[in-house]
């Protein structure tokens, strides 16, 4: 059985390996730089579907099936399926659940849900509570521009400081045993809130919760930025990052070129339009499962840590002026 | 209870710290061109609504009723370019320049319409459709008394 290490991290005796992953994103995500990478790419944001919401719980449920078909395995075949989204009472991932019929534990995290389905999906598998577990994350422009902030057809300037919420889904299959990438370790975050309030700038908002999972990471598991060969932040967005480089300065680290951020990579952002670059529970998600799995499987990358953050606002804190708190998960992910 | 105020001085100190590091990185609006741009389209809006003026004048209308014809025309047009989905691109460049004529409030109504179709006339569309042009109405009308008191009241 696992270990707790130090304050906030564990230690998987048994690190889960993920065996399948699969996403499917959205027509601007799949003119991206990473476009190549996704294993389905929607022409029709609606995917079939009458509302974008039920367009966002296909995404979800869709990519669940092709993980399970990549390695021939059924819905029955797995213990349990964890997932979150963006919407009110995370229906997407509810009525994905619904279709696939899997036990299943809804979770809430913002953008860092990703992170928080893999870190509990390791901990059933490592406390011998499941063979095989199936997670994932996904988010919709559409439906989350109409909850969050306005009708998608108003003509409304973006603020520079903005992120994108992204088209996106993405799902992993752990399993106990075999070949492929393997879950060792995990940071499970504090809430952190610095004050700010503004929600065109979730970035700002996120960039403390992730550099004090990052520090408390390292402290916690005597690890330091050389055992990494990259730490990828979820979706701090260009601003974000830039105000994480600062913080960790300030306490003695430079993590330079290996610091990446899935929602920079995702868009060109000067070329789409798309201000500080991409959020949204997907993004992670469809970064990990396409890009960072397959160079994770090419072993292109040895070491790699995922630290996926989440703004935890709603509108209705946010009319209220209340200030954005945040949260980072770190999860280490070996080829 | 001291160790309870010094911490809250610190964390308060550590978040206005925060703040300016933020105010320092954030990219900066460029008001000169969103000044330009806003002219731009705000201009080419109100030189839209003149010719129509200007031509519905000349077709025998008197200055008041032109003027209203002007204005309905420019609320259709406004109408119909947000439901072909142009008008938000248009908002995207021209920002305020789109938002303060008249096809700015026509946008405004028509986009939540489209947006809660699928949650039903009654609690979608009907709802919803002033969810944006809400307070604009509201605080509209609440100054127009307001002034039409002061003048009552002076005159």
């Amino acid at each position: 059985m696992g270990d707790k290490c130090g304050q906030q991290s564990l230690i998987f005796s048994q690190p889960p390996v993920i065996i399948s992953g699969a996403n499917i994103v959205g027509p601007e995500e799949g003119e991206g730089p990473l476009g190549s990478y996704f294993d389905w790419i929607l022409d029709d944001p609606l995917f079939g579907e009458k509302s974008w919401e039920m367009a966002e719980c296909k995404m979800l449920e869709e990519s669940a099936k092709l993980a399970l078909q990549k390695i021939e395995l059924q819905t029955q075949d797995v213990d349990f399926f964890l997932a979150g989204d963006l919407l009110n009472q995370i229906i997407s991932s509810n009525y994905a659940a619904r279709g696939l019929e899997i036990p299943f534990f809804g979770l809430f995290g913002a953008c860092s849900t990703f992170a928080e389905a893999l870190l509990l999906g390791s901990m059933l598998m490592d406390g011998g509570f499941a063979h095989r577990v199936l997670l994932g994350s996904c988010s919709h422009h559409l439906s989350a521009e109409r909850q969050f902030r306005y009708p998608v057809e108003q003509g409304v300037q973006r603020s520079a400081t903005a992120q994108w919420t992204t088209t996106a889904s993405g799902v992993l299959v752990l399993e106990a045993q075999g070949e492929g990438p393997r879950v060792n370790m995990g940071t499970v975050g504090k809430v952190v809130d610095m004050g700010i309030s503004d929600v065109n700038n979730m970035g700002a908002a996120m960039a403390p919760a992730a550099a004090d999972t990052i520090l408390t990471h390292f402290q916690d598991t005597e690890t330091n930025p050389d055992s990494y060969d990259v730490i990828v932040t979820g979706d701090l967005g260009s601003v974000g990052q830039a105000a994480l480089v600062e913080l960790l300065k300030q306490r003695g680290f430079d993590l330079g070129e290996k610091l990446q951020d899935c929602g920079i990579l995702i868009y060109d952002t000067c070329e789409q339009d798309m201000h500080a670059g991409g959020s949204g529970c997907g993004c992670a998600a469809a970064v990990f499962t396409g890009l960072f799995l397959r160079k994770l499987r090419e072993k292109q990358h040895q070491n790699l840590l995922l630290v996926a953050t989440g703004a935890l606002m709603s509108p209705i804190s946010s009319q209220q002026g209340e200030s954005i708190p945040a949260i980072a998960h770190a999860v280490a992910v070996s080829s | 209870m001291n160790g309870n105020v010094e911490q809250q001085q610190e964390q308060e100190e550590r978040q206005e710290e925060y703040r300016l590091l933020v105010d320092e990185i954030e990219p900066k609006h460029n008001i000169v061109k969103n000044c330009f741009f806003a002219f731009l389209v705000g201009g080419s809006i109100c030189l839209i609504g003149q010719l129509f003026l200007t031509f519905f004048l000349t077709q025998g209308f008197g200055f008041n009723e032109a003027a209203a014809v002007t204005a309905g025309t420019m609320v259709v047009i406004g109408a119909f370019l947000t439901g072909i989905g142009v008008y938000d691109e248009i908002g995207r460049i021209g920002g305020a320049g789109s938002i303060v004529p008249i096809t700015g409030f026509a946008n405004s109504i028509v986009a939540p319409a489209m947006e809660y179709k699928r949650e039903g006339f009654v609690f979608g569309v009907g709802a919803r459709l002033f969810t944006v042009a809400g307070p604009v109405l509201v605080y509209g009308t609440l100054i127009s008394c307001i002034i039409g008191l002061i003048y009552f009241l002076l005159y």
